[in-house]
């Protein structure tokens, strides 16, 4: 566990960094700092390993007093990431990620065979170790950041920002494996970004920073979303935060119906009486193997001859897809947002069809769940 | 120089071990020595200028207030303290290399990444570990650059310091060949100076191939590197800086 109590960097021209902090870190979760730039949130991060030091106030790791050890001892125990991954331009691969063991003095066997083990762990490839960074893309050279920083399997991780200069399909697979990485490693991490849907995603705690270096709100992800403290906090959050707290909750809530979903081998006439039945304007046909092959409205059926099958008529694409089990209320509303007949389609695991979820079915959903707490603090799959 | 032939080489077979041999011998010391005291004393100055750099403006200065010094003003400014010793043409030989070699070692540790250099305190170094094996192995292709400047610079100009007498290819020059209006020595003279300037600047470039390994091929690395200085280096870089720093890129 890391604690803050009492802390306030003033700098020498009156800048106050950070303002009267208290904060507990827990061990074994990622804690997420964020807020606008200029609010000290990397300041803060910073008087972990002492980088920067603390006009007053008292940090503590484990319990213990952090101005009681040696700052290159004590940084040697925590796992460092820089945002443009900091690597060493003279050092291969290999000797980057051995930096901290090559400083406590491990041999250089050891340390190399440690390196190669965290290459495999972040998933780089074998052949890479001998390469110079220059020679590495933005995500690998991040990659070997966040190796490097885990060589000496310290118990605490901070990271700046490190995903920030990379682009957004590289930025998400380094997300996730993140949270891989975390499932199996269990580190404290303290993580800083400017990006709430970062934090969302990461963060198990996110603390939100207001200028001025003031702790606005410590929270769950998800209870952020539902209860911003304040103005300040609901507009850093931003406006579509309800949305965002889909995320929190299940498919599972929705009950997909089955009586608007035909076979593909299923005659137009009977799938129109199928359709006037049900009420609905359009029905989802599906092939042999219940594999969703696209929409067909009552007015095409109405205007088909009676004897043709439907898998032979004109359909219309069906988008996206959630999957009932393991997807989020987020990702059904989205599907159904993006389906061209407003409906979302869901799958189970192997892509076969449970049922077709109308727009008025998720509203009710997300209705009810508007009132009550998330069953998970964690995001519903990473659908960042 | 009459009707004789340019070249004698009769005179050359001749004379090979002496005066040849010797002044090429004197040559190789009177510029060897300068270029290594002037890097034991530009590595220092530069690591202190590059840490605490409100100091280097006014050791930029100076230096370059003593590479404008004439050097034959020098020579005889020093000659009644140090006689017709070697440290006559040495010690202002020395100083003339800070000129380049202060610049550049302040270049190319002001090059070094502040990301780089935050995330080397932020793994643990001490301040002098982190000098020695990060910011100083990444300054090493600008000091190359500038140390390649200086030791062909310095080779030409020892030739200036046997107009004082101190030995050299100069005295070759001056002695065998213009005062007895013979142009054999005079040309031998010039020839192995530029050979030797020739054979230093490649063994310098090895130097940097084998030290440096991670700049090989790297056209990437170069453009960041040369654009950082850019940034760095805005207003203070000498003529003589910018001409390592384009040759550093070349390689």
């Amino acid at each position: 566990m890391i604690t803050f109590t009492g802390i306030t960097k003033r700098y020498p021209d009156g800048t106050i960094a950070v303002d009267d902090l208290d904060i507990e870190i827990p061990a074994g979760r990622t804690t997420v700092f964020v807020g606008p730039s200029g609010c000290g949130k990397t300041t803060s991060l910073r008087m972990i390993n002492r980088m920067v030091e603390p006009t007053t106030g008292l940090i503590t790791v484990e319990g213990q007093d952090i101005r009681d050890r040696d700052p290159a001892v004590l940084r040697r125990s925590i796992g460092y990431v820089i945002q443009q991954a900091g690597l060493f331009p003279h050092r291969t691969i290999v000797d980057n990620i051995a930096t901290v063991p090559f400083l406590l003095g491990w041999g250089k066997p050891r340390a190399r065979a440690r390196a190669r083990e965290l290459m495999e762990l972040v998933g780089l490839q074998p052949e890479q170790a001998k390469r110079y960074p220059h020679q590495l893309s933005g995500g690998q050279q991040q990659r070997v950041g966040v190796a490097r920083a885990l060589a000496a399997d310290p118990p605490v991780l901070l990271m700046d920002e490190p995903f920030s200069a990379v682009d957004p399909v590289v930025r998400t697979s380094l997300q996730d494996e993140l949270i891989r990485l975390q499932a199996e490693l269990h580190k404290t991490i303290v993580f800083v970004t400017h990006d709430i849907d970062e934090a969302v995603k990461l963060g198990d705690s996110i603390a939100v920073f207001r200028p001025g270096g003031k702790l606005a709100q410590l929270d769950t992800p998800e209870r952020l979303l539902a209860n911003p403290v304040d103005s300040f906090v609901e507009g850093f959050i931003g406006y579509d935060r309800g949305v965002r707290r889909l995320s929190f909750f299940p498919a599972r809530l929705l009950t997909p119906r089955t009586d608007t979903v035909v076979g593909d081998d299923v005659q137009a006439g009977r799938a129109r009486e199928l359709a006037l039945r049900s009420g609905e304007p359009w029905l989802l046909v599906v092939d042999g193997e219940r594999g969703p092959r696209g929409w067909v409205s009552t007015e095409t059926l109405g205007a088909a001859d009676p004897g043709t099958v439907v898998g032979s008529l004109d359909l219309v694409d069906y988008g996206h897809v959630f999957t009932v089990e393991t997807d989020s209320l987020r990702a059904a509303l989205d599907a159904a947002v993006l389906s061209p007949a407003g409906r979302a389609v869901g799958v189970d695991a192997d892509g076969r069809v449970v049922g077709v979820v109308a727009q008025s079915e998720l509203g009710s959903a997300i209705w009810s769940v508007g009132a009550e707490e998330a069953p998970t603090a964690e995001p519903v799959r990473s659908d960042g | 120089m009459g009707d004789q032939p340019l070249i004698r080489w009769d005179w050359i077979a001749r004379n090979w071990d002496d005066p040849v041999g010797t002044r090429l011998l004197e040559h190789i010391q009177l510029a060897l020595v300068p270029i290594l005291i002037g890097l034991l004393i530009a590595v220092p100055l530069g690591v202190v200028c590059a840490r605490w750099r409100w100091l280097y403006p006014s050791v930029f200065t100076g230096v370059n207030i003593l590479y404008a010094v004439p050097s034959i003003a020098l020579f005889f400014l020093l000659l009644p303290y140090t006689g017709f010793t070697q440290w006559t043409a040495i010690i202002p030989l020395s100083l003339y290399t800070l000129a380049i070699l202060v610049p550049n070692v302040v270049d190319g540790l002001y090059q070094v990444p502040q990301h780089v250099r935050q995330a080397a305190i932020a793994m643990g170094f001490s301040p002098l570990r982190r000098l020695i094996q990060v910011e100083l192995p990444i300054a090493l292709p600008v000091a190359i650059a500038g140390l390649r400047v200086a030791a062909v610079a310095t080779i030409s100009m020892v030739s200036v310091a046997s107009l004082v007498g101190l030995g050299g290819l100069g005295q070759l020059i001056l002695t065998d060949g213009f005062r007895r209006q013979f142009p054999t020595p005079i040309i031998v003279g010039i020839v192995l100076s530029v050979l030797l300037a020739f054979l230093v600047d490649g063994l310098l470039v090895l130097m940097q191939r084998l030290l440096t390994p991670w700049t090989r091929g790297s056209e990437r690395a170069a453009r960041r590197t040369s654009a950082a200085r850019r940034e760095a280096g805005a207003g203070t870089t000498a003529p003589a800086t910018d001409t390592g720093s384009r040759r550093a890129e070349a390689t």
